[in-house]
């Protein structure tokens, strides 16, 4: 059939103005950060060609291999903590009238929040002087400080981040679960089925393509976390929660290493394209 | 193995206080029968299925399996299977682990449920796929799993369907529905068939119950319910077009229709200040060239030749009806003809009832 179609290419000028935005929104913007990313810069009209040399020096690297570590940490947490959280949520919630609303906007609210506001809200809800959070602990004995431990850096890191982004796990859910019709439900009560039963076989595969989307978007999210860590620790104590997105910065703009910094850049999106692509396939598979 | 009594059961929704979903109704279904729920969406067929299912508590009223109240008992306590409008199916399951899911819930050893799950597996042919994902299946094939998690339950006596072909393909409604048929004959269980599709009513069921605005207006076999409907809604709805009702006077001791006396089946008088009507069914009227007994004054408004038959629209008097004519060499009279009905085949309705 298809070989009999006469061929048309005039298509293409409908698909034109897509590419050209394409193009100057995404392609044009990489292309730079290609072009930096095997130079030299020395000045306005000076670069030298240096080929793979910023790759191999930034692959090299045990302050990106520490920052890196970190962040495949700091993701993996987030993710195992904020999918489950964003699911017992959405169970958990009512499913109408004015409690649901009510429910729905309380949840909503941390994000509608600029980022740089949550982390200075928390960077205060956390200090041992005068926040809230950080003096009843102080008071109840407990030995906290963000800005000097650690280990507290990276609890008050992980916690403001699951309070910032679960609920939109937990309203993505919530809109699947609502889209789940009555008869599934009738169903499973007349075969008898468990509480855990109706989870496991009627509610979870019914989520599958709407969780795939809030763990894409989490996972592509907090491997590119900056903002908030930034204004809450400085990426302290010492390089404790020095993130990917954070070691970028400070390479491109602290130090202006503008060829490691570009050829970082790359490596960084292409981690994340891997990523992506490895979890999406996998759930994919899944079903 | 059930009889299903309802006693004045009867059911308003919450938020809608004042408005009886189903009145309250006493009724028997009785064991092994095939009855079919008939009505306009809306009438309340749904939420008497629903009721019985212990889907939905009454408002009032009891349920009663053999006698046993079984009217605040959730749905997984009764013996009762329902299949619904859109196929029912675990998606992430095999066909084989669908339909052992209810006897898995309660319990089974896995020798046991094998071969339960490969008998029902057969009745409705589904052997070959019992490896098969359930969700890779068509609609009917769905449909049939959501059928046999019901069947393999062996203590289910009474299997409720609520409006089952829905999303059938239509050359496949009909095997299904007689796969139904053939199940029902097998296993010997009591059928409940909530439509609005009148075919679909008539073919499937002993005992039509027609409903209307949460009312059971007329309980009966398909002939019952074309020969005589027990009220105006029964006639509209059955049949096709549906039964034609002429405004009437009684004078004298008989109806009179346009001016002529006419003789129907009723035998009773009306009761005194009913807004009277004759009611005929398309089928049963017949066209003459000359006036006759019974026979009333009619203007043919329109024609229209189907092939097989001839729709003809009548004005009689004021008002319109339709002639359902067998296209057997029928000249048509003119314009101005007469139009005779029947005795035995018309009936006195006083304002929606048929008058006995």
């Amino acid at each position: 059939m298809s070989s009999a179609r006469p061929v048309n290419q005039r298509a293409w000028w409908f698909v034109l103005p897509v590419l050209i935005s394409v193009a100057f929104s995404a392609l044009v913007p990489l292309m730079t950060i290609v072009n930096y990313s095997v130079q030299d810069i020395l000045g306005p009209d000076q670069a030298v060609f240096v080929g793979m040399e910023w790759y191999q020096e930034i692959l090299r690297d045990p302050d990106l291999h520490g920052a890196l570590y970190r962040q495949l940490i700091f993701t993996a947490a987030v993710l195992a903590i904020e999918i489950p959280l964003g699911i017992a949520l959405a169970l958990a919630l009512p499913e109408r009238g004015w409690r649901a609303s009510l429910a729905l906007v309380l949840l909503a609210m941390p994000l509608l929040i600029p980022w740089n506001v949550v982390g200075t809200i928390w960077q205060i809800f956390a200090r041992g002087d005068i926040g809230l959070l950080g003096y009843v602990l102080t008071q109840l004995g407990i030995d906290y400080n963000y800005s000097q431990h650690p280990t507290d850096a990276w609890v008050t890191v992980l916690v403001m981040d699951v309070w910032h982004w679960t609920p939109l796990v937990a309203l993505l859910s919530y809109a699947a679960l609502r889209a789940i019709p009555e008869p599934f439900y009738q169903a499973a009560r007349i075969d008898g089925a468990s509480r855990w039963a109706v989870f496991r076989h009627i509610e979870l595969p019914k989520m599958r393509g709407v969780l795939t989307i809030a763990l894409l978007l989490r996972l592509m999210d907090s491997f590119m976390i900056y903002t908030e860590p930034f204004v809450l620790t400085g990426g302290g104590p010492g390089t404790a929660t020095t993130f990917l997105s954070q070691y970028l910065t400070q390479k491109a703009v602290g130090q202006f290493d503008l060829g490691p910094a570009a050829a970082f850049s790359l490596v960084y999106f292409l981690i994340i394209l891997l990523l992506c692509f490895v979890l999406y396939n996998f759930m994919k598979e899944q079903r | 193995m059930a009889l299903i009594d309802l006693e004045d059961v009867g059911h308003r929704y919450a938020g809608a206080a004042d408005a009886w979903a189903l009145r309250p109704m006493t009724m028997t279904w009785n064991d092994g029968g095939a009855y079919a729920l008939l009505g306009p969406s809306g009438c309340g067929k749904t939420t008497l299925l629903n009721i019985i299912s212990g889907l939905i508590a009454p408002t009032r009223g009891k349920v009663l399996f053999d006698g046993r109240d079984v009217t605040t008992l959730p749905p997984e306590a009764r013996n009762i299977a329902q299949v619904f409008q859109f196929p029912v199916v675990y998606d992430t399951m095999t066909v084989f682990d669908n339909l052992a899911f209810p006897l898995r819930n309660r319990g089974w050893d896995t020798a046991r449920l094998r071969l339960r799950v490969e008998e029902v597996a057969d009745i409705l042919e589904l052997r070959a796929d019992l490896g098969r994902r359930a969700r890779a299946l068509s609609a009917d094939q769905k449909q049939k799993i959501s059928l046999g998690r019901g069947l393999v339950r062996p203590d289910v006596a009474a299997v409720l369907f609520d409006e089952p072909l829905t999303v059938i393909d239509p050359h496949l409604k009909w095997l299904l529905r007689r796969k139904l048929k053939q199940i029902h004959e097998q296993l010997k269980l009591s059928l409940l068939y909530v439509t609005h599709d009148q075919t679909e009513a008539l073919t499937f069921a002993d005992q039509v119950v027609v409903m209307s605005q949460g009312e059971m207006v007329q309980i009966g076999t398909p002939e019952q319910l074309f020969e005589t409907p027990a009220h105006r809604f029964v006639g509209h709805f059955i049949g096709s077009p549906g039964m034609n009702f002429l405004p009437c006077e009684w004078r004298s001791g008989a109806a009179t229709l346009a001016g002529v006396r006419v003789e129907t089946s009723s035998k009773q008088a009306p009761p005194s200040g009913a807004t009277l009507s004759i009611g005929v069914r398309p089928e049963y009227l017949e066209l003459a060239a000359t006036p006759g007994p019974n026979a009333v004054p009619v203007r043919i408004a329109a024609i229209r030749d189907q092939g097989i038959q001839t729709m003809v629209q009548l004005e009689v008097g004021a008002s319109l009806a339709w002639a359902k004519l067998r296209n057997a060499g029928v000249a048509l009279p003119s314009t101005a003809a007469f139009a005779r009905l029947p005795p035995a085949r018309c009936a006195l309705y006083a304002d929606e009832r048929r008058v006995p």
